[in-house]
């Protein structure tokens, strides 16, 4: 199974060959992630679909660096692209996990804390980020205020505080409801084209994986297995009416039948 | 902001049953025409305070310093145990279970034997405060402490945040609301613990004093007494919620 990026150009900023986990539990071995290979280029959005317990996350905290693997390569960075480890990963979770005693302004401020960055310039940026993000005059509210989506919007802005070039998010939009989902999802492409980051999106909405990527890759259950990995040829800005286009479905089915649903 | 009428509302009705407790308290005395002995009526039991025998000042003092002592000295060390649990792990699962099995022990039942170790006073008594209030906020505390979200866990990690860092900016300040839910349960066992220790033995305060005016059948002294002892114990409370009010911000409080 030899699946690289279609269109490799130079040194590609994120480079997996061959990445295996096992989680060990009462003495048997559980193959979680088995010959996770795959490449992503700076600047783009790449969605991860699969099914709930394929290792999604598991692969994500890997590029992480929070979880070990047994065998095979992970680099991130290139020569055009230094990577710094603790300062250029930006994470997002199912849920906002923002600070309930902290206004939404400090809750973007954390990581800029925990790195130690100047803090009048932090500051300055934060309130940059809650407008880019669309919660401009919010920023002195307390989570408790802030709608669900409202929440994960903060939580995009804590991502982006320190600048990082490789945001990572696990299942961001799972916890709202579909219409808030969809709407995130063209804010999500928005605050993307604006900021330049490299992406990395975990999901099990497959129209969600077609619609935000500019590749997906498909993983398939127990053990995660690379199924599918293409680009997704529908042009930018996307619009909610080529979630209808023959296209769109083309790509769609694409996955559907990877995963055995058709 | 728009709840400010309801919020008015709400204090209106809360004052006004107060007050129809009072009320009804007199008409039961008078009406049903009461010994006062069995029961005094309000007045009456006011008026136990110009006994100058009774000594009020002083023992309202004492029973004063024997809560709010045990009561801070509960707070420290429990906060601080809790703590030190937080941070080494193997002293955790060596005390905590401990902890567990002794918190089975009625406190109550310690009695008799603190007086037998340190004699009776002011400090034997604070010790029962003490004895009674530890365990809640060095549980409640502990387990605010162990309750971190791990996703939070992994945000700092990603940051290679240090501990220190965990600890002050997460950990912390996610416990606070856990801390005071424990704080708030033990200041009312507080009182209790410290009547209780006067009750066992003492020679000042008002649970000593109650135990005094029963042989008399003074019984308006002694429902001062416990007026007064429930207000030491509403003062020391609301200090607790004001504190609480300052440090936690609404959403994150326990109730």
């Amino acid at each position: 199974m030899s699946l690289t990026a279609a269109e490799p150009m130079g040194e590609p900023f994120i480079h997996l060959a061959g990445v295996q986990k096992t989680y060990r539990t009462r003495g048997a071995g559980l193959l979680a992630i088995s010959e996770a290979t795959f490449d992503v280029e700076a600047g783009e959005l790449v969605s991860l679909v699969g099914p709930s317990g394929c290792g999604k996350t598991t692969l994500l905290k890997i590029l992480a660096g929070l979880h070990p693997y047994e065998s095979g390569k992970v680099r991130i960075g290139s020569p055009s692209q230094p990577f710094d480890p603790s300062r250029d990963i930006g994470m997002v979770f199912q849920q906002p996990l923002l600070l309930k005693w902290r206004r939404v302004i400090d809750n973007v401020l954390l990581p800029a804390e925990i790195l130690g960055l100047p803090m009048a310039q932090s500051r300055a940026r934060a309130r940059d980020l809650l407008a880019l993000v669309g919660l401009k005059g919010k920023e002195e509210l307390y989570p408790y205020e802030l709608s669900g989506g409202m929440q994960q919007r903060a939580a995009i802005a804590r991502a982006l505080i320190h600048d990082p070039k490789l945001i990572l998010m696990d299942e961001p939009f799972g916890a709202l409801d579909a219409l808030t989902r969809e709407k995130m999802n063209i804010e999500l492409l928005r605050i993307w084209e604006e900021a330049k980051k490299t992406i990395v999106f975990v999901t099990h909405g497959i129209t969600e994986a077609v619609f935000l990527g500019t590749r997906v890759i498909v993983l398939s259950a127990g053990p995660a297995r690379m199924a599918d990995n293409f680009r997704v040829e529908l042009p930018h800005p996307r619009t909610l009416e080529m979630k209808t286009s023959e296209a769109f479905g083309e790509y769609a089915r694409r996955i559907y039948k990877l995963l055995g649903m058709e | 902001m728009g709840g400010h009428p309801q919020a008015l509302q709400r204090y209106a009705l809360a004052v006004l049953s107060h007050i129809g407790l009072l009320v009804a308290w007199y008409l039961f005395v008078k009406l049903g025409e009461v010994p006062k002995f069995v029961m005094p009526s309000p007045y009456e039991t006011v008026h136990a305070l110009l006994v100058p025998n009774y000594r009020w000042p002083e023992n309202i003092a004492v029973t004063t310093v024997e809560i709010f002592g045990g009561y801070i000295l509960a707070v420290v060390f429990g906060i601080g145990a809790a703590l030190l649990f937080s941070w080494f792990r193997w002293l955790e699962m060596a005390v905590m279970p401990l902890l567990v099995s002794l918190n089975m022990i009625p406190k109550v039942a310690l009695g008799p034997l603190i007086i037998v170790w340190f004699k009776y006073g002011i400090g034997p008594n604070a010790m029962m405060a003490f004895a009674i209030c530890f365990f809640p906020i060095v549980l409640t505390t502990a387990r605010g402490l162990r309750e971190v979200e791990p996703d939070l866990l992994d945000l700092v990690h990603t940051l290679k945040g240090s501990r220190w860092q965990l600890f002050t900016k997460i950990q912390l300040p996610g416990a606070l609301p856990y801390v005071f839910s424990g704080m708030k349960v033990a200041a009312i066992l507080a009182v209790a613990g410290a009547i209780v220790g006067e009750f066992l033995g003492s020679d000042r305060g008002l649970g000593y004093l109650m135990l005094q005016v029963q042989v008399t059948l003074d019984t308006a002294a002694m429902f001062m007494a416990v007026i007064l002892i429930t207000l030491i114990g509403v003062v020391l409370y609301g200090m607790v919620l004001a504190l609480e009010h300052m440090l936690v911000p609404r959403d994150a409080r326990i109730s």
